[in-house]
């Protein structure tokens, strides 16, 4: 009996013991993660003043019926946050792959360019904004005073849709970039140098080794760089704050006003805790499914 | 006080949020911590009252107006990280005051210290009092005299305040300025700046005294929106919103040449561009009187030294302080007292080319006709100057712009 019961216990030891070691993980995620997704649902059915939470009244489902089918603004932010995904998504990753393309050339100073491209990443985005602001400023900024030197007149960056679009989608992808580059490169730099070999053999130039052997190899990267950079622009809110000098609504038409400042303005400037926290939800709703959407697509690159 | 540092953001956000434990300082003495934003002239006070109080230390910080307000906010919620003293804008004080249980309730045994309205502008509808008045905003009209030179107006500052009895006639100068005005200078900074003095002025501001949103029908902001907006098509404005970086940008450019000015702004002038010293003058307000801003110290409750704290605001808005604050930073008391001492009436100041400053803010002060602040007269405020902004920006006719702020702020 004794040895059966050492067996068992060693059968346990194989089959727990992992659990055990990433258990610290996931009680963290339950303290600073699970339980504000919790109570922010539980916040979200009410209504809910932010300095007064003892009057809060419990509504249901009644801020998630106004927000979806009474809240212009909402469907505004929202519309914005997608195309903020578009132009910062797509942009980061086709720059970021070429980037480490280059980056895993045999190049002086490799190590010197290889940290230089991260740190548009450690930079504070305030910083980034007081730099992006004097480039896109509509009286004195840099590019309006290269568009005067051709006489194309200048664009009031943060006044158009599109314009603001462009300014706040180049601070992201600036500073994204880099960071999305070196994951590259170091799978790159896995991919074994006889594939490419057998590739030059048969012909193939240096354009279709990239798209044929390089991308396709770099798929579980990519896919991870999406995700990521998806999950990231879901939350913009600094860059789209800073840039419209502090204002929470995004510019005078809110026409850059992203879901997350949306949420930033209902609860911190209209006291709207449970509206907020309604907003905070659906937006978690949207990453799930918008990331999934990402995965998808990314995977279709082909493997063959 | 309205000051918006702007571009400061998210930085002293998080930054304020690790530093919101008081308590006591190392060496034994007491830490008392005050929250600002902008320049409310209190360092050298901060000094003198260390020296009379050697067991208290004086800890501030600043951030942006908007950060600090929502900061402020979240502080309250989460019973948390808030300064010992915090000071309120006037534009927040109704959303604060909504909720008095959040601060220490201050003695009214000093209430005579205040104007009627600026006391009864921090006091809940239960009748505590949750903040001490600091200054109020007063307001003039600052100019630049070298730009009115050059348009060939006068620059005398009695000949410019007879130039503009009503805002009719201010824009009417401003055409005349527009004919000749060297490049690049406009007449005014921007629509909504304009329009913030003209809405200080009305009996009526956004709020009835029942708190209900009337600006759709306020004649009086309408008729100024339509001036407004005229003013913008006839090429006045310099197209820029206040409190942001490119209106900072705007003073150090010279880009405009008139600014609606509470007292509190002629410090930020001076902060923004310091190389402008000698260029800028003040005049009358078109229509007289008016205010615009203005702030209150308040005491949350949750912290430590709440009795410290206490005295220590009662002491910084103190009439005595606030002739100091006056004298070295320009913003203007809210103690009437102050009015009628000669320090005060006497104050000329050397950046606005020796303008009698003192006078014009305590006139302006006397005649100030107090309007009724609703709980959300600052968020009103924000998206009248986005819906002026809109008309600037040409993404909206007047009418359709008035409307959507209407129904924005009425729904």
């Amino acid at each position: 009996m004794k040895t059966d019961w050492r067996e068992r216990r060693h059968r346990w030891d194989i089959r727990y013991a992992p659990y055990a070691y990433i258990a610290p993980y996931f009680l963290l995620f339950a303290v600073f993660g699970l339980f504000p997704l919790l109570y922010t649902a539980w916040v979200s059915m009410q209504d809910r003043n932010l300095l007064d939470g003892d009057a809060a009244t419990f509504i249901g489902l009644d801020n998630y019926v106004e927000l979806l089918t009474a809240d212009p603004h909402f469907w505004n932010a929202m519309g914005n946050t997608l195309s903020l995904w578009l132009f910062t998504t797509v942009p980061q990753i086709l720059f970021a792959l070429g980037v480490a393309q280059l980056l895993n050339r045999r190049l002086r100073g490799r190590t010197f360019f290889r940290m230089g491209v991260l740190l548009p990443n450690i930079t504070s985005v305030a910083a980034v904004t007081i730099i992006f602001a004097q480039l896109f400023g509509r009286d004195f900024g840099m590019i309006n005073w290269v568009l005067g030197l051709f006489d194309l007149g200048k664009i009031d960056w943060q006044a158009g849709t599109g314009s603001s679009h462009t300014a706040i989608a180049a601070m992201v992808v600036w500073r994204w970039t880099g960071y999305h580059a070196l994951i590259f490169l170091a799978s790159m730099q896995a991919i074994p140098t006889s594939v490419y070999e057998a590739a030059r053999l048969d012909g193939a130039s240096g354009w279709q080794q990239f798209w044929r052997i390089t991308v396709p190899m770099l798929r579980p990267q990519i896919i991870f760089s999406t995700v990521i950079a998806t999950a990231g622009n879901m939350r913009l809110l600094a860059e789209p704050l800073l840039f419209g000098a502090g204002g929470e609504t995004g510019g005078s038409d809110r026409q850059f006003q992203t879901a997350a400042l949306y949420l930033y303005e209902q609860g911190f400037k209209q006291f709207d805790f449970g509206y907020a926290s309604a907003v905070a939800w659906l937006l978690v709703i949207a990453t799930v499914v918008i990331t999934g959407l990402s995965y998808l697509a990314a995977r279709r690159i082909r493997t063959d | 006080m309205r000051r918006t540092g702007t571009m400061v953001g998210v930085g002293l956000l998080a930054a304020s949020l690790l530093a919101g434990c008081g308590g006591d300082s190392a060496d034994g003495k007491t830490r008392i911590t005050i929250g600002m934003f902008g320049n409310f002239g209190y360092q050298q006070l901060f000094e003198e009252y260390e020296k009379a109080h050697p067991e208290i230390d004086i800890t501030d910080r600043t951030a942006s107006y908007s950060d600090h307000h929502k900061n402020l906010a979240a502080h309250l919620a989460t019973n948390n990280g808030a300064a010992d003293i915090e000071a309120v804008d006037v534009g927040y004080i109704n959303q604060f005051k909504a909720n008095p249980g959040q601060f220490t309730e201050l003695s009214s045994d000093i209430k005579d210290r205040w104007l009627d309205w600026k006391w009864e502008g921090s006091l809940s509808k239960d009748g505590k009092q949750i903040g001490y008045g600091t200054d109020i905003g007063g307001l003039a009209i600052c100019y630049r005299r070298d730009l009115f030179e050059a348009a060939g107006l006068p620059s005398d500052r009695d000949q410019v305040s007879a130039l503009w009895p009503t805002w009719e006639q201010f824009m009417a100068t401003g055409k005349q300025f527009a004919a000749k005005a060297p490049a690049g200078a406009k007449f005014f900074d921007g629509g909504p700046t304009v329009l913030n003095a003209i809405v200080g002025q009305a009996p009526t501001g956004y709020y009835n005294k029942e708190d209900k949103i009337v600006v759709g029908d306020n004649a009086d902001i309408r008729k100024g929106w339509n001036l407004v907006s005229q003013g913008v098509a006839d090429g006045l404005s310099a197209g820029l919103l206040h409190s942001t970086p490119q209106w900072n940008t705007g003073f150090k450019q010279g880009q405009f040449a008139t600014l609606a000015c509470p007292a509190w702004m002629m410090a930020k002038i001076k902060d923004q561009a310091p190389d402008t010293k000698g260029k800028w003058d003040l005049a009358a307000v078109p229509g007289g009187g008016g205010n615009w801003g203005g702030s209150y110290l308040t005491v949350p409750k949750q912290g430590k030294n709440v009795d410290k704290a206490v005295a220590l605001a009662t002491w910084l808005t103190a009439p005595e302080q606030q002739a100091k604050v006056f004298a070295n930073a320009g913003l203007l008391p809210s103690a009437p007292k102050l009015y009628g001492e000669q320090s005060v009436a006497m104050k000329q100041d050397e950046f606005f080319n020796n303008a009698p400053v003192g006078k014009v803010f305590t006139d302006a002060a006397r005649a100030l006709k107090p309007q009724y602040q609703g709980p959300k007269a600052g968020d009103v405020q924000t998206a009248m100057g986005n819906a002026m902004l809109r008309v600037e920006q040409g993404k909206q006719s007047p009418d359709e712009s008035w409307q959507q702020f209407v129904a924005d702020v009425e729904e």
